[in-house]
């Protein structure tokens, strides 16, 4: 068989048991912190590139608009930031596991009522409110809840509580986008 | 060798392979969640229907697990905790955003980074979220500036840790997290097992070796403790930029303009000062005297815009009363370790302390302890109330010189116990307006604001 074939034809292995999986994610945050200092996160990195975006084709803009300033003011480089390195790791990180473990495919995963161009838009929408809300609170999921979570910042528990409290409030109402 | 490593405090081009390392930081991270099965929003949707708790599982794991590590490391003297970055805690966006970011969550099935690993492995769902969060940051920017104040001021309340919050230190705060994590994973089996009939007989039995091991970690943490104040101390360091010295004789280069051109570093520009950085401990800094301010010195930095000096006052209560310079903060030297917590807390990264006796000694040793608690910006008055008021009470006929007095005591005698009401305690900065003196002040500022985070 083509080499290349059964590279990407690879048996469908099963996803690690949670608790094995949160030791090595753990064991991750604890070597980040060890040598840089920081977490883990992504968020940040998606306004970066926003505000990277921005700066190439409106550089005006960026000096009226406050947020964009910070990043990409002046002769600042708004991917001049640990994040950044960090979010394209990531992408790699999970291409490479996903090719090993034999789970690259072109899908849509869904609830079962919904058609596919509906789940589309509804993650679509949801991606939007969720980094909206994240550059909110200055951190998503991995920035504040895991990393904060781990060194014990007072806000970062507050995060986490009102990501889940909202979800799990919120989860009854649109019941039928997953089940 | 101290961690976190300076080097990697930031990425910067000028050194390339911090790119790298933060890279493979990330591939670590995103293979992860990957193998744990984020990719997958059903997985991820599940959660909140308690039909599978897996979301759940893995971030507690992880969070008590890193947690254990961490403070460990911290406790070992390994890891300086006031180099790590701890999120600052906004009251006020962190609750709504956090609330904002549930509706995301449910609606759109992801969280941002497991979005990537959903994404990446050719999920179009992932890859809409992805494309959704791209609008949605930019949004962000775009309506920043409609409450800019609001988020950035509501309720700020800086590096706040749960120990602060709780009064209690650190590694107690790990076992409890740890010991309630436990309960709660074992919650979500049984959670798991009543809504969606999972048989718990076939999980695997060694999970339970795991976190009786995680427990015993924490109570390890427990017991390492905190690093001693001594130990804190003599891992400070200070960074001082200090004009480079020429080989031959020690004048700085700027004024040697008739000199050859300097071989070294070349490459910085004729028309900057050139400067190398130093790092001092703490007991050099005391013997070179770098962290010694003049009373002229302390009296100027109150009118000063960019600084905002506290004056700690640190003897005795009896001597306080008796004399203090105008506004000063009177904390003895024995209560001081309690108030470190709201030092640190102290909301503007401009904040000055100086600390104050009657001569040096018990100001030198308020010094220390808070350098080594990582107060940032923390100077001695030189000379201390006595050298103020030879400074600035020479005249008043009410201050009457004493000779023969012990160290660190009072070198007057004063008519009544007036407090901060003496005409020298608070000078006249009209006629003070031309005091010359050596400014020993420089900001350093604190990691937190730029060195770290989601920013």
């Amino acid at each position: 068989m083509n080499p290349l074939r059964s590279l990407f034809n690879r048996p469908e292995k099963a996803y690690l048991h949670p608790y094995l999986a949160g030791a090595i994610l753990g064991v991750v945050l604890f070597l980040a912190f060890l040598f840089t200092g920081n977490g883990l996160g992504s968020s940040g990195a998606t306004s970066r590139l926003d505000a990277a975006l921005v700066d190439l084709v409106a550089p005006a803009h960026v000096d009226k608009t406050p947020y964009l300033l910070k990043m990409a003011g002046g002769d600042k480089n708004p991917l001049d930031d640990w994040i950044v390195p960090v979010f394209f790791g990531a992408l790699l990180g999970g291409f490479v596991s996903g090719l090993w473990n034999g789970r690259l495919k072109l899908v849509t995963n869904k609830g079962p009522r919904l058609s596919d161009r509906q789940r589309w838009a509804m993650a679509f929408v949801g991606g939007m409110i969720f980094l909206y809300g994240a550059r909110l609170a200055r951190g998503c999921t991995s920035g504040q809840a895991l990393s904060g979570g781990a060194t014990l910042a007072a806000g970062s528990w507050l995060i986490m509580l009102a990501i889940f409290a909202s979800a799990y409030l919120l989860a009854y109402f649109v019941r039928k986008l997953w089940n | 060798m101290s961690f976190p490593l300076d080097s990697l405090s930031a990425v910067s081009a000028a050194n390339p392979w911090s790119y790298g390392v933060f890279g493979l930081v990330g591939f670590a991270f995103g293979l992860t969640l990957e193998m744990a099965g984020f990719g997958d929003s059903r997985k991820l949707a599940a959660q909140f229907y308690f039909r599978e708790l897996t979301v759940f599982k893995v971030m507690f794991t992880a969070i008590a697990v890193a947690m254990v590590l961490l403070f460990g490391a911290v406790g070992l003297g390994v890891i300086d905790f006031s180099h790590v970055w701890v999120n600052p805690t906004y009251l006020d966006s962190g609750l709504l955003g956090g609330l904002i970011m549930g509706v995301g969550f449910i609606i759109g099935g992801f969280c941002p980074t497991t979005s990537l690993a959903s994404a990446s492995t050719g999920r179009i769902d992932g890859m809409m979220f992805m494309a959704g969060g791209f609008v949605g940051a930019f949004i962000f920017g775009e309506t920043e500036q409609l409450f800019d104040n609001w988020y950035n001021n509501a309720g700020y309340l800086g590096r706040l840790t749960l120990d602060q919050v709780f009064g209690t230190s650190a590694p107690m705060v790990v076992v409890v997290i740890v010991l309630v994590a436990l309960a709660l994973l074992w919650g979500a089996e049984q959670i798991e097992h009543a809504v969606a009939g999972k048989d718990l007989h076939r999980e695997p039995g060694v999970r339970k070796f795991g976190a009786v091991a995680l427990a015993l970690a924490a109570v390890a943490v427990a017991l390492i403790g905190s690093p001693s104040l001594e130990s804190r101390y003599r891992s400070a360091q200070f960074k001082r930029s200090e004009p480079a010295l020429s080989a031959g004789n020690a004048k700085p280069l700027t004024g040697a303009a008739s000199a050859p051109a300097p071989v070294a570093q070349s490459t910085v520009p004729v028309a900057k000062p050139q400067t190398v950085t130093r790092t001092l401990s703490a007991d050099e800094m005391l013997l070179a005297r770098h962290v010694f301010v003049s009373p002229a010195e302390a009296f100027k930095t109150r009118f000063q815009q960019s600084l905002r000096p506290i004056y700690l006052d640190v003897r005795t209560e009896a001597d306080y009363n008796l004399y203090h310079i105008a506004g000063a903060l009177h904390v003895p030297l024995q209560q001081l370790q309690g108030k470190v917590g709201a030092f640190l807390l102290e909301p503007a990264a401009n904040t000055v302390f100086i600390t104050i006796s009657n001569d040096e000694k018990t100001a030198i040793e308020a010094w220390k302890l808070l350098v080594a608690s990582r107060v940032p910006n923390v100077y001695i008055l030189e000379g201390g109330v006595n050298q103020w008021i030879a400074t600035f009470g020479a005249e008043d006929p009410l201050l009457r010189p004493l000779a023969n007095v012990g160290d660190d005591e009072l070198r007057y005698a004063f008519q009544s116990a007036l407090g901060e009401r003496y005409k020298s305690c608070a000078p006249s900065p009209m006629e003070n307006e031309k005091l010359r003196f050596e400014p020993r002040i420089v900001l350093q500022l604190k990691r937190d604001k730029g060195g770290g985070g989601c920013g």
